[in-house]
C-alpha cells in the first residue's frame, strides 16, 4: 500500500515539475546541499510505474547559472529506488525538441528496452512518451543516462539504486550516494568541435620551456624523443578543469555537498562516476574505504585509501568515521586539472581542510604500450630502437620440418629455440625497425585496419589490471587495482572460454579520432558477432596513451585476474594507457548490444561498436 | 604430422602435458573429477547471478513483435559439449590450425578439462599459456597475479581458452523483430552519422599582421578555411601582402584534402593569383601535415595556365614557453623551375622568408603577436627585382593576431 502512496506523490511532482518550474529547490533530497542521507523507506521515485520528463532547464553550480537537460526538473536525475524481483514501467516523456532516449547502465534486461537508439530501439521522438518495462532481476548501484547526442554531458544522468529481495548482505547504519560528474558552460558540442580542431585545446599543462629551464617534467632529451614521436606525455585528459567544474550529486566544489554521519556509524557510500570525460581519482583522507561492491555486484571486502574511478563505473564503499570531525570527499581528476569535492561531516556547516592538487602524471613508455620491455631505464627510450614485436609474433624463420604452427601447440621444437622463451626473446631483438615505425607496426595487431584513426600501435602491451591507474603508482597508500576485486558469488558460469579474442582501442589525438580496431562505427559495417550462450575471452589492448572506459550493453563479464570462477563481475572495465585488459564474457542475452567506450567524446568520435547475439538454432537471418 | 600425433594419443599420463590436455589431444588422469563437478555448478547458477524473469515482460508501447525474451539456457553445461562428435575427416586440432572446417553446425570446442589449468599455472601464466601467446591468442602477463585461496580459483577465468571459430557476422537489426524496419533503419542512419561520420569545419588565420618596414609598412595574412569529415575535407588557403596605398599581390587555393595517414592530408585543387601582376591560374597538388617533432609543413606544386611549374615549402614551430606564450619560427620557400620575366621570377630558388613571432593566448583561439620578419629575393628573381628598381627584401618588425574560430 505504501506504493500507491509513492506513486501519488511522484505523480504529484511530475506535475509540478511539468508546469515548467524549473527551479533548483527542486533538487531531491539526497542531493540537496545537506544531506541526511536516504532512509530507506522513503527513495526518491520507485514503485512499479515512475514518470521522468526530459527536458531544459537551469542549475546553480558553485552560484552560477548553468543550462542544463534535467529529468523532473533535477540535475543528476532523480534517484530511482527499485526492488530486485519487482517489474518496472518507466514512462519517459521526452520534453526536448530533439530526440532523447535513456539508457539503464549496468542493468539485465531485454535489449530493446536497453535504450540505445539505432541499436536497441528508435529512440524517444521530440514531445513524445516512451515506456519502458523490464523485470529488475538484480540488486546493487547503478545509473541511467542519455544515449542520444551528447545529452549526458547537459546533465541527462541519474542514479538507479536496487535493494536486493532479502536482507542486503551489505549492512550499514546510513548510506549516501554520490554521483560524480563533470559539467561546462561550454555547449558539448562546441567542446567537441574545438577537439576537432586541435586536440589538445583543453589542456594547459603542457611541457613548456620554462618547466624544463625550472627543472620540470621531462629532460630535454626526453622531450626531443617524445617529440619525434609526435607524442605529448601531458596528454592525461582530453577535457579539462579548464572547462570543467566537477560535481558531486549536482553540486560544485564550493556548493560543498555534505553527507551527514553520527561518529561510529557504519556509512555506505554508493559512488557513481557519471562523467562524460573525467576519469576520478576518489579518497576521503582520515578514512579507509572499504570496497564492498563493484558495478554492483558484491566483492570480497578491500580496505583502500584511494581508488581511480573510471567513467561509468559503480563503487559501493563502506566508511566507519569514528571522530566528531568532518571529512572532504575528493574526487580529483586523473590530470589534476580540478576535482570533485564534498564533505562528510556530523552535523551541517561543518568542513574539512581540502587538500591541494596533486602533481599532475607524465605517460611513461608504458603507457605507450611498452610495458613489455622492462629493460628501458624509467621513462627512457633506451628500448626503442628495437624493432618491437609482440610476443605473439613468431620468431624467425622456422625449420621445414617444424612449421610455426605445429611448433607453437608444442607438436615439435625448432631447433635452439626454446619454446617458452623463444617468443619473448624474439620479441626482444633489435631489428632495423626505427622508432616511428616501432610505434605503428601493424603487425603486432593484424586485427587493426590501416587508418588515419590509428596514431599508434602499443608495441609490447602488458596487462594492466593490476596496476592502481595513471599518476597513482607512487601515493604512498593503498590503492585499489582490478586484481584486489574477488567476486562473493561464484561465477554463473565457469566454463572455459570457447575461443578467444582481441580488440584494439585505437585513436588519433591529432585529429581527435578514436575506433576499436582502426574502424569508426561510421565506417563498420558489421557488428562482433556472438551466439547465445558463448563463453569468449575478450582481450582489449589499449593502442594509445589514454585510459578507455570500455562498457559492453547487457551482460557482466569476468575480469580474468586470476580468481578463477570467482572473478569479479562488471559491465564497465578501465583499460590504462598502453596496456590490455581481458575478461571472459557468456553472451547469454540475445540481441544487438551497444559496445563502446564510455569516454562520451570518444564514443561520439565513433568508439563504439555493435555486438551482436544470436541464437545457436541458425535463425539469424 | 599424424605421426605426432599417433604418439601424443598413446602416451601415458605423464607424458600427457596440460597444454596438450587443453588441446583435447589427451586426458589427464585427474580430469575426471573436476569435469564431472563443472556442469553441474554451472547448470545452477547462483541467484545472485543473472536470474532469469519468470514471465516474459509485456511489451512497452505498441510493441507489434515478440520481443526476444532472454530464457534461461537450457543447461550451460549443454552447450559446450566436452565431447562434441568429432568429423572425422577434421579432428579438432585441424579446424583449429584452420586446415580443415569440421561438419557440425555449433563451433567446435577443445573444451579442456577443468584440472588442465592449475597443471598450466605452474609453468606460466595461467591465463596465457605460451603457445596460446605464441598462437597471438592472449598476452602473458608480466607480474603472476595475486594467488588465489588453493580451495578456489581454478575453473572460470582459471581455464584457458579454446580456439573455437567466431560465428559470421549478421546484419545488426535484431530490433527490426521489435520495433520494424520502418521505424529502426533512420535510427540506424542518425547511429553512425553521430559516432564518427559528423562534418566539422575551421577558419584559421595562422597570420594576420601589419609589416613595419623603412617607409613601406605593409601587411601580410596566411590563413585556412576547411569543411568536412576526418577523411574528406574542402580546403580553402589563402596568403599574400600589400603595402597601404598600394596594391594588394595575393592567392587563393581551393582544394580537396584527404587524410593519407595518421599526421599528413594529400591536397589537390586549384590556385588562383591576384593583384598588380598577371592573374595566373594554376592546378596545384601538395601535402600538409605534422611532421616529426611536432613541426607544422606544408608543401606544395603549381602548374600555371601558362605551363609553368613552381613549388612552395613552408613550416613553423610553436614553442611554448609559458602554457599561454608561444613562440613560432616560421619559414617559407617558393621555387621556380623556369625564368618566367614576365612575373619577375628567376629559375631555382626564388624568395626566402622567416619569421620569430611570439603570441600570447588570451584564448587558445585569439593570440595577438609581435615579431620579427625577414624575405629575400634570391638568384635571378633578386636580378629581376633590382633591374625593376625593387627592393630585393629586408627585416621588417610585425604585429599581429593569430585566430581561428
Amino acid at each position: 500500500m505504501t506504493r500507491t502512496i509513492d506513486r501519488r506523490q511522484l505523480l504529484r511532482g511530475a506535475t509540478l515539475t511539468g508546469g515548467g518550474l524549473a527551479l533548483a529547490a527542486c533538487m531531491p533530497a539526497w542531493a540537496q546541499s545537506v544531506s541526511a542521507g536516504i532512509v530507506k523507506p522513503l527513495p526518491t521515485v520507485s514503485g512499479e510505474d515512475i514518470t521522468l520528463r526530459i527536458a531544459h532547464q537551469m542549475m546553480m553550480i558553485d552560484g552560477r547559472e548553468s543550462h542544463a537537460i534535467g529529468i523532473n526538473g533535477t540535475v543528476p536525475a532523480p534517484l530511482i529506488r527499485l526492488r530486485e524481483g519487482q517489474n518496472v514501467r518507466l514512462h519517459v516523456e521526452n520534453a526536448l525538441d530533439e530526440d532523447s532516449s535513456i539508457h539503464w547502465h549496468g542493468l539485465i534486461l531485454p535489449f530493446h528496452m536497453d535504450g540505445v537508439p539505432g541499436v536497441s530501439f528508435p529512440g524517444i521522438k521530440p514531445r513524445s512518451t516512451f515506456t519502458y518495462e523490464f523485470p529488475i532481476v538484480q540488486s546493487g548501484t547503478y545509473w541511467y543516462h542519455s544515449h542520444s547526442g551528447l545529452q549526458e554531458q547537459l546533465g541527462h544522468y541519474g542514479p538507479i539504486v536496487i535493494d536486493p529481495k532479502g536482507v542486503d548482505p551489505i549492512q550499514s547504519d546510513r548510506e549516501h550516494v554520490i554521483v560524480l560528474s563533470d559539467h561546462s558552460q561550454m555547449h558539448p558540442h562546441i567542446i567537441f568541435k574545438k577537439l576537432k580542431q586541435q586536440g589538445g585545446y583543453f589542456n594547459f599543462q603542457k611541457q613548456t620551456l620554462a618547466g624544463l629551464l625550472a627543472g620540470k617534467d621531462q629532460s630535454a632529451k626526453e622531450r626531443l624523443e617524445w617529440g619525434a614521436m609526435r607524442m605529448d606525455p601531458t596528454d592525461v585528459a582530453d577535457v579539462t578543469g579548464s572547462t570543467y567544474t566537477y560535481l558531486v550529486n549536482g553540486h560544485g566544489p564550493r556548493d560543498n555537498w555534505t553527507g551527514l554521519f553520527r561518529p561510529g556509524e557504519r556509512v555506505r557510500l554508493r559512488i557513481i562516476n557519471a562523467s562524460a570525460m573525467t576519469t576520478f581519482n576518489f579518497r576521503i583522507p582520515g578514512l579507509k574505504m572499504t570496497v564492498v561492491q563493484a558495478d554492483g555486484l558484491p566483492v570480497r571486502p578491500v580496505a583502500v585509501d584511494e581508488m581511480q574511478i573510471a567513467v561509468a563505473e559503480t563503487y559501493d564503499v563502506i566508511v566507519q568515521p569514528a571522530d566528531e570531525r568532518a571529512y572532504t570527499i575528493v574526487g580529483e581528476s586523473v590530470d589534476r586539472s580540478g576535482m570533485a569535492r564534498a564533505t562528510l561531516a556530523p552535523r551541517e556547516g561543518m568542513a574539512a581542510a581540502v587538500p591541494p592538487l596533486r602533481r599532475r602524471p607524465l605517460a611513461d613508455m608504458k603507457d605507450m604500450g611498452m610495458g613489455g620491455m622492462d629493460h628501458g631505464s624509467g621513462g627512457s627510450m633506451a628500448g626503442m630502437d628495437h624493432s618491437a614485436m609482440g610476443p605473439a609474433k613468431p620468431a624467425g624463420a622456422a625449420a621445414p620440418a617444424c612449421p610455426p604452427e605445429h611448433a607453437a601447440m608444442g607438436h615439435c621444437k625448432p631447433a635452439g629455440d626454446a619454446a617458452t622463451g623463444g617468443g619473448q626473446q624474439g620479441a626482444m631483438d633489435h631489428g632495423s625497425g626505427g622508432m616511428d615505425h616501432s610505434m605503428r607496426d601493424f603487425s603486432v595487431a593484424p586485427e587493426v585496419k590501416k587508418t588515419p584513426t590509428v596514431q599508434t600501435i602499443s608495441p609490447m602491451p602488458v596487462d594492466r589490471m593490476g596496476e592502481p591507474g595513471q599518476g597513482l603508482e607512487d601515493v604512498g597508500h593503498k590503492v585499489l587495482v582490478y586484481t584486489d576485486l574477488m567476486a562473493v558469488d561464484r561465477n554463473p558460469d565457469v566454463r572455459a572460454p570457447d575461443r578467444s579474442m582481441r580488440i584494439h582501442l585505437t585513436g588519433n589525438m591529432e585529429r581527435y579520432m578514436w575506433a576499436f580496431d582502426g574502424e569508426k562505427l561510421s565506417e563498420v559495417r558489421k557488428p562482433i558477432p556472438f551466439l547465445k550462450d558463448e563463453r569468449v575471452r575478450v582481450t582489449l589492448v589499449n593502442d594509445t596513451m589514454m585510459g578507455h572506459p570500455i562498457h559492453l550493453h547487457g551482460h557482466f563479464f569476468e575480469l580474468v585476474t586470476g580468481h578463477g570462477e570467482f572473478a569479479p563481475r562488471k559491465h564497465t572495465i578501465q583499460v590504462q594507457p598502453g596496456g590490455t585488459a581481458t575478461f571472459d564474457v557468456t553472451t547469454d542475452a540475445v540481441g544487438d548490444w551497444a559496445f563502446h567506450c564510455h569516454m562520451l567524446y570518444h564514443m561520439h568520435a565513433g568508439m563504439m561498436q555493435v555486438v551482436s547475439v544470436r541464437p545457436r538454432d541458425g535463425d539469424t537471418k | 604430422m599424424s605421426l605426432v600425433l599417433s604418439a601424443m594419443l598413446l602416451a601415458s599420463a605423464a607424458q600427457c602435458t596440460p597444454e596438450h590436455a587443453a588441446m583435447g589431444h589427451c586426458k589427464m588422469p585427474t580430469a575426471a573429477k573436476p569435469k564431472a563437478t563443472t556442469p553441474k555448478a554451472a547448470a545452477k547458477p547462483k541467484p545472485a547471478a543473472r536470474p532469469k524473469p519468470a514471465a516474459r515482460p509485456k511489451p512497452a508501447a505498441k510493441a507489434p513483435a515478440r520481443p526476444a525474451q532472454r530464457s534461461a539456457p537450457p543447461s550451460r553445461a549443454d552447450a559446450a559439449p566436452a565431447a562434441a562428435p568429432v568429423d572425422p575427416s577434421c579432428p579438432p586440432e585441424h579446424a583449429a590450425m584452420g586446415h580443415c572446417r569440421p561438419e557440425a553446425s555449433a563451433p567446435q570446442q577443445a573444451a579442456p578439462p577443468a584440472a588442465a589449468a592449475p597443471a598450466a599455472a605452474a609453468a606460466s601464466d595461467p591465463d596465457c599459456p605460451p603457445e596460446h601467446a605464441a598462437m597471438g591468442h592472449c598476452t602473458p602477463r608480466a607480474t603472476a597475479p595475486a594467488a588465489a585461496p588453493a580451495s578456489m580459483g581454478t575453473v572460470g577465468t582459471a581455464l584457458p581458452a579454446g580456439n573455437a571459430p567466431a560465428p559470421a557476422a549478421p546484419e545488426a537489426n535484431y530490433a527490426d523483430r521489435v520495433w520494424g524496419r520502418d521505424a529502426m533503419a533512420p535510427a540506424r542512419t542518425a547511429l553512425r552519422r553521430e559516432h564518427g561520420g559528423m562534418s566539422y569545419s575551421q577558419l584559421m588565420l595562422n597570420l594576420a599582421e601589419v609589416q613595419f618596414r623603412d617607409g613601406r609598412d605593409g601587411y601580410r595574412w596566411d590563413g585556412e578555411f576547411w569543411y568536412g569529415g576526418d577523411i574528406n575535407r574542402l580546403t580553402i588557403k589563402s596568403e599574400g601582402e600589400g603595402t597601404f596605398r598600394e596594391n594588394t599581390e595575393g592567392e587563393v587555393q581551393a582544394l580537396y584534402s584527404r587524410a593519407v595517414g595518421p599526421y599528413f592530408n594529400l591536397q589537390a585543387g586549384v590556385r588562383q593569383d591576384f593583384g598588380p601582376g598577371p592573374d595566373r591560374t594554376y592546378a596545384t597538388v601538395g601535402f600538409e601535415g605534422l611532421a616529426p617533432y611536432w613541426f607544422d609543413v606544408e608543401g606544395a606544386l603549381f602548374l600555371s595556365d601558362k605551363g609553368d611549374v613552381f613549388g612552395r615549402l613552408e613550416g613553423y614551430y610553436d614553442q611554448r614557453i609559458t602554457q599561454r606564450l608561444v613562440l613560432q619560427p616560421r619559414v617559407e620557400l617558393n621555387l621556380s623551375a623556369q625564368d618566367v620575366p614576365s612575373s619577375g621570377l628567376g629559375s631555382g630558388l626564388t624568395d626566402a622568408e622567416a619569421g620569430l613571432r611570439l603570441r600570447y593566448e588570451i584564448k587558445r583561439e585569439f593570440a595577438p603577436y609581435v615579431g620579427v620578419y625577414w624575405e629575400r629575393r634570391l638568384g635571378d628573381t633578386a636580378r629581376y627585382a633590382r633591374a625593376a628598381g625593387e627592393g630585393t627584401g629586408g627585416f621588417s618588425v610585425v604585429a599581429g593576431v593569430r585566430a581561428w574560430f
